[in-house]
């Protein structure tokens, strides 16, 4: 791994819990304070326990696991969205997510406002969006149906213009999550040899995806998570091998 | 962003209202996303905004200054009135409206990081879009009746509008971030937007206040939005009034000296602990959304 740049991505001993509450209601909250806070009124549930990463620039990271296993919240982590509870989560140059594919978008408001409001959401500036439209909507394939409200769009549509907006961002680091299976077959090739193009030109590439075989030939690295842990950390082939191979035994 | 060691950046760690400023042309979309978005499919669009506060005016006006008869005691009247509700309109609108805004925009922030507090200091600028109509119409009334406002006047009257608006968004931050939680914060603006209408000098003159309260007046007079009112009477209705209408007393004592100036700091106060409060708190809004 020597021919990466410096750290992009740093995660020191993270560990992330969440609440899981039964009730909220006063009355049972009052009955515990009154019973000298015995027993716990919440249950705990760690979903990542002392994680350490540390990615670097230009690598292609596979992070691998099976439901529950803390993925998402790691990704959620690095793009800010959690703060960890402890560890230290810290990333150098600007990030994006391709995470929740169209998350800002408002239905009643035209393709073309919407590209303005989710290229700012994810950190673009009035300029780089102006620079980039043309190229935007060429990619999304939506052509004259830009200045439709965005609620008439099929789902197809309406996912290539969320993603063509979220590759155009150009972060430095991407962080990917589940949105490789966009619309049609010859759509989610051209996704697909989009990401390849990102990570051919240094970016950095930190892809959480189920898709085994797709993310083997995507990245060259894996991070295999289980309850909460690494497990194992290196070449993407070995790892999607022990990851098939704990999920015959479970 | 804050936090920078080396190049390296703790993602999700903001300045608060700072990074707002920053992100000026996100704010900018969002503020436009809500106006587009308000009145869409309505024939009258942002008609509407002058249509319902002079519906508002109306009720009010008829009831109070034509059955109550409270025309007779203050000339003007309407003007004083129609002074007075646009600004608690703006102030309550805004208040309301950030206070939710958390929780409606759950979707983007469960999933993107964002400065958060852009989504109350959005919803604070779309009523200032909606107030801005409504100042047409009292300026248009005011010409009518003969307005002559001196540039002090004019300054007060921006002033204000800062003050209110800064206000609404300390308090957008404190009730919003705590609505996360708790939705009882959304019932408890409910009834601050009902008592701010009464609780301060839109609907009768400060002076039956003081007759009532006595040596406590002050404590009426602690409300920003009682002064914020009072100097909007001054600014608006005061001009507005011939040399035989000359009412006495028409702004209480040490407005501008005292009252003023305490109130400019409560609202800052406000602020200071809206942004504290939202600080501590946004820190886990994705989870608990």
């Amino acid at each position: 791994m020597t021919s990466f740049g410096p750290v992009a991505i740093s995660c020191v001993g993270v560990r992330k819990q969440f609440v899981l509450r039964h009730t909220r209601s006063l009355k049972e909250a009052l009955v515990w304070l009154v019973k000298g806070r015995k027993g716990d009124l919440s249950k705990k549930f760690l979903a990542l326990n002392d994680v350490s990463l540390e990615v670097r620039k230009g690598e292609t990271v596979a992070l691998l696991g099976l439901n529950g296993s803390g993925k998402s919240t790691l990704l959620k982590l690095i793009s800010g969205v959690l703060q960890p509870d402890g560890g230290s989560v810290r990333t150098r140059g600007r990030v994006a997510g391709l995470i929740e594919v169209g998350a800002g978008f408002h239905h009643d408001l035209s393709g073309r406002d919407n590209v303005y409001l989710n290229g700012a959401i994810l950190g673009m500036s009035e300029k780089q969006i102006d620079d980039m439209f043309e190229s935007i909507v060429e990619f999304s394939e939506i052509g004259e149906f830009i200045d439709t409200e965005v609620k008439f769009y099929s789902s197809g549509m309406y996912l290539r213009l969320a993603f063509s907006i979220a590759v155009h961002t150009d972060p430095e680091v991407f962080l990917i999550d589940e949105i490789l299976a966009v619309g049609d077959e010859p759509f989610q090739r051209k996704c697909i040899a989009k990401i390849k193009e990102l990570a051919e030109k240094g970016k950095t590439l930190f892809v959480v995806s189920h898709d085994l075989d797709l993310v083997s030939t995507i990245c060259e690295r894996g991070v295999l998570l289980e309850h909460g842990k690494v497990i194992m950390d290196g070449e993407v082939h070995e790892v999607v091998g022990e990851l098939r191979g704990r999920s015959l035994d479970a | 962003m804050a936090g920078k060691v080396d190049g390296f950046v703790r993602p999700g760690s903001g300045r608060g209202l700072l990074d707002v400023y920053g992100d000026r042309f996100l704010l900018k979309l969002l503020v436009r996303k809500e106006i587009k978005i308000r009145y869409r499919g309505s024939v009258l669009g942002l008609l509407w905004s002058y249509v319902k506060p002079l519906m508002q005016f109306l009720i009010y006006f008829i009831a109070l200054g034509i059955f109550l008869n409270l025309e007779h005691g203050t000339p003007n009247y309407a003007i004083y009135l129609f002074a007075g509700i646009v600004l608690v309109n703006f102030f309550t609108e805004a208040l309301s409206n950030s206070t939710r805004s958390i929780v409606d925009n759950r979707d983007l922030i469960r999933k993107i990081y964002l400065p958060r507090e852009l989504f109350p200091v959005a919803t604070v600028w779309v009523s200032a879009a909606h107030f801005l109509p409504q100042m047409i119409v009292l300026i248009g009334a005011c010409l009518l009746v003969g307005w002559a406002p001196s540039v002090l006047q004019l300054a007060a009257v921006v002033l204000i509008f800062i003050m209110v608006s800064v206000l609404a968004t300390g308090l957008g931050l404190m009730f919003g971030a705590v609505n996360v939680y708790f939705r009882d914060s959304e019932n408890i603006v409910d009834m601050i937007v009902m008592v701010v209408t009464w609780a301060s000098p839109v609907l009768y003159v400060w002076s039956m206040v003081q007759r009532a309260m006595g040596p406590w007046y002050w404590l009426y007079q602690l409300n920003p939005m009682t002064t914020a009112v009072e100097v909007f009477h001054w600014a608006f209705w005061e001009p507005t009034l011939k040399a035989d209408q000359v009412v006495t007393g028409t702004i209480p004592p040490n407005l501008f000296t005292v009252w003023l100036p305490v109130s400019m700091v409560v609202t800052l106060v406000v602020l200071f602990l809206g942004q504290l409060t939202f600080r501590r708190l946004s820190v886990h809004f994705a989870q608990e959304l």
